[in-house]
Parts: structure tokens; C-alpha cells; sequence
């Protein structure tokens, strides 16, 4: 039994990559390993929108993720800076720079770089997935 | 004018390996990979992590001297780059390949590198199983 942590940098349904690191997260729990950390950096912080809505008959990333934090116990961990920039922030957040709506609900949290790091050293194995 | 190629082979000793090695493959401006790169490298440095970086493919580009903001309102990327020394970060790394394919040599540059041919770049990998690549 390994731990795993991903890394993605893909943003959901615009390059195969994000879809690709769901599909391993799914198997490495399938497998019987750990996967303790998903991260979400760049492009990839776009996974974490609860506002995202794809058609019935497409895979539901967003739902995908959540179900790997509700089943395994999977953090599902949005850099905040990155998240920031591009429009993808909690309540706290919202509050905190005026704004009225926010888009990230959990189980995904804001949170900084420095956990990137830690789940590096954490964990046997982390996996990028980029575009 | 002194090029890499007249430099001496790099030996094992300049490939000391780190605790993370962080590879950066494309140039400032054009896209956030550099930015959000050098952002993880900084901040592992922050966190006690012995950080080692490598200029790879228009990565070189980050390198050159007398860089400004860009002309859409991006911030640009040299102002990181001056932050590395303060961060201890000093094992710099540079594609000898990336540099002569764009015609560049060690005087265009604004911070000293270590060149590695093509072999010495697979070594630099093969040594370093923590890795993130921008």
C-alpha cells in the first residue's frame, strides 16, 4: 500500500489531463493505496467551481472529486493565490475582498503552497497532471 | 564572449542533488507556468526544502538580462527571479541545448548557471525522484 498525492494543473473539460488525474485517483483507491491530497494549482484551481454544470451525459468533475473526499477521505487542497487570480474563492474569501458571490464550497479548501510542499514530502508518490 | 561550450565538462560535484528539484519550461509573459513555478519553488524554500532549479526549452528566457513588466500589464517574472539568492536557492541548472538553439550565451544572462548537455539533464532527473515540472 503506497499513499498517493496528485498535483493538477488542468482545467476541468478543457484538456483530457484533468479528467486523466480523476481516472487515476479513482484507480489508486481502487487499488487499495491511499490517496491522501489532491492539489490544485493553475489552470487546474478550476476544477474546485461549485458552479460548474456539465451536461447530464458528461463525467462530472467536480462530483468526481468530491466523491474521492467523501468516500476515502481524500483533502481536496485549491492554492489560493492561484484560485484568487482566476475567480475561484470561498465565502471567507469573498468577504474578505468585498465580492458578493463566491465559488468554492467544500469538502475543496483555499489553502496555501506550502501544503503542495508538505504533501510532497507526506506522501510515497505525487503525480502531476498537466496539459 | 564566453559561451558554454567553452566551459568545462559539469562534473557530479554540480549536481549536487536537492530535496526538490523544480524544472521551468517556458518563458516569462506568454503564460502564468513561470510565475506559478518559481511561486512553488520560493515558497518550498521558505518551508526549509533545499530547492534546485532547471531552465529548460523558452525557459531560458526567464534567465536574460534587463527584463521588464510586459507590455500587457503582466508583472513579469524578474522580480522573482531576484528574490532566489535571498531564499538560498543557488543550484541553478540551464539546458546548454535550450541556450544554443536560441543563440544565447552565459553573458546574456542574469544570474550565473550551471550548463548540463543532454546527458547530464537525464542524470539531473534520474537523481532527483521529488520533481515538479511548469
Amino acid at each position: 500500500m503506497l499513499t498517493y498525492a496528485l498535483l493538477v494543473h488542468a482545467a476541468p473539460y478543457s484538456h483530457q489531463s484533468a479528467l486523466s488525474a480523476l481516472r487515476f485517483a479513482e484507480t489508486v483507491v481502487a487499488r487499495g493505496h491511499r490517496l491522501k491530497t489532491v492539489f490544485f494549482y493553475h489552470d487546474g484551481v478550476h476544477n474546485a467551481s461549485a458552479l460548474m454544470s456539465p451536461p447530464q451525459d458528461e463525467v462530472h468533475l467536480a462530483d468526481g472529486w468530491k466523491r474521492l473526499h467523501e468516500v476515502h477521505g481524500a483533502e481536496l487542497l485549491v492554492c489560493v493565490a492561484a484560485g484568487l487570480r482566476r475567480g475561484v474563492l470561498d465565502t471567507s474569501e469573498a468577504s474578505r475582498h468585498g465580492l458578493a458571490a463566491h465559488s468554492v464550497e467544500p469538502p475543496f479548501e483555499l489553502t496555501g503552497v506550502g501544503q503542495l510542499v508538505d504533501a510532497m514530502l507526506a506522501n510515497d508518490r505525487l503525480i502531476t497532471f498537466a496539459p | 564572449m564566453t559561451t558554454f561550450s567553452d566551459m568545462e565538462t559539469v562534473s557530479d560535484v554540480e549536481t549536487v542533488p536537492q530535496d526538490l528539484l523544480i524544472v521551468l519550461r517556458h518563458p516569462p509573459h506568454g503564460s502564468q507556468w513561470l510565475r506559478e513555478g518559481l511561486d512553488v519553488a520560493l515558497v518550498a524554500a521558505a518551508f526549509g526544502q533545499r530547492v534546485g532549479l532547471l531552465f529548460q526549452g523558452d525557459g531560458v528566457y526567464a534567465l536574460l538580462k534587463d527584463q521588464q513588466a510586459g507590455a500587457l500589464g503582466q508583472k513579469g517574472t524578474h522580480p522573482q527571479m531576484a528574490m532566489l539568492e535571498m531564499y538560498d536557492i543557488d543550484m541553478l541548472w540551464v539546458s546548454e541545448t535550450a541556450l544554443a538553439e536560441r543563440e544565447l550565451s552565459a553573458d546574456d544572462l542574469m544570474l550565473p548557471m550551471v550548463p548540463l548537455n543532454a546527458e547530464a539533464v537525464a542524470e539531473l532527473f534520474a537523481r532527483h525522484p521529488r520533481t515538479l515540472i511548469f
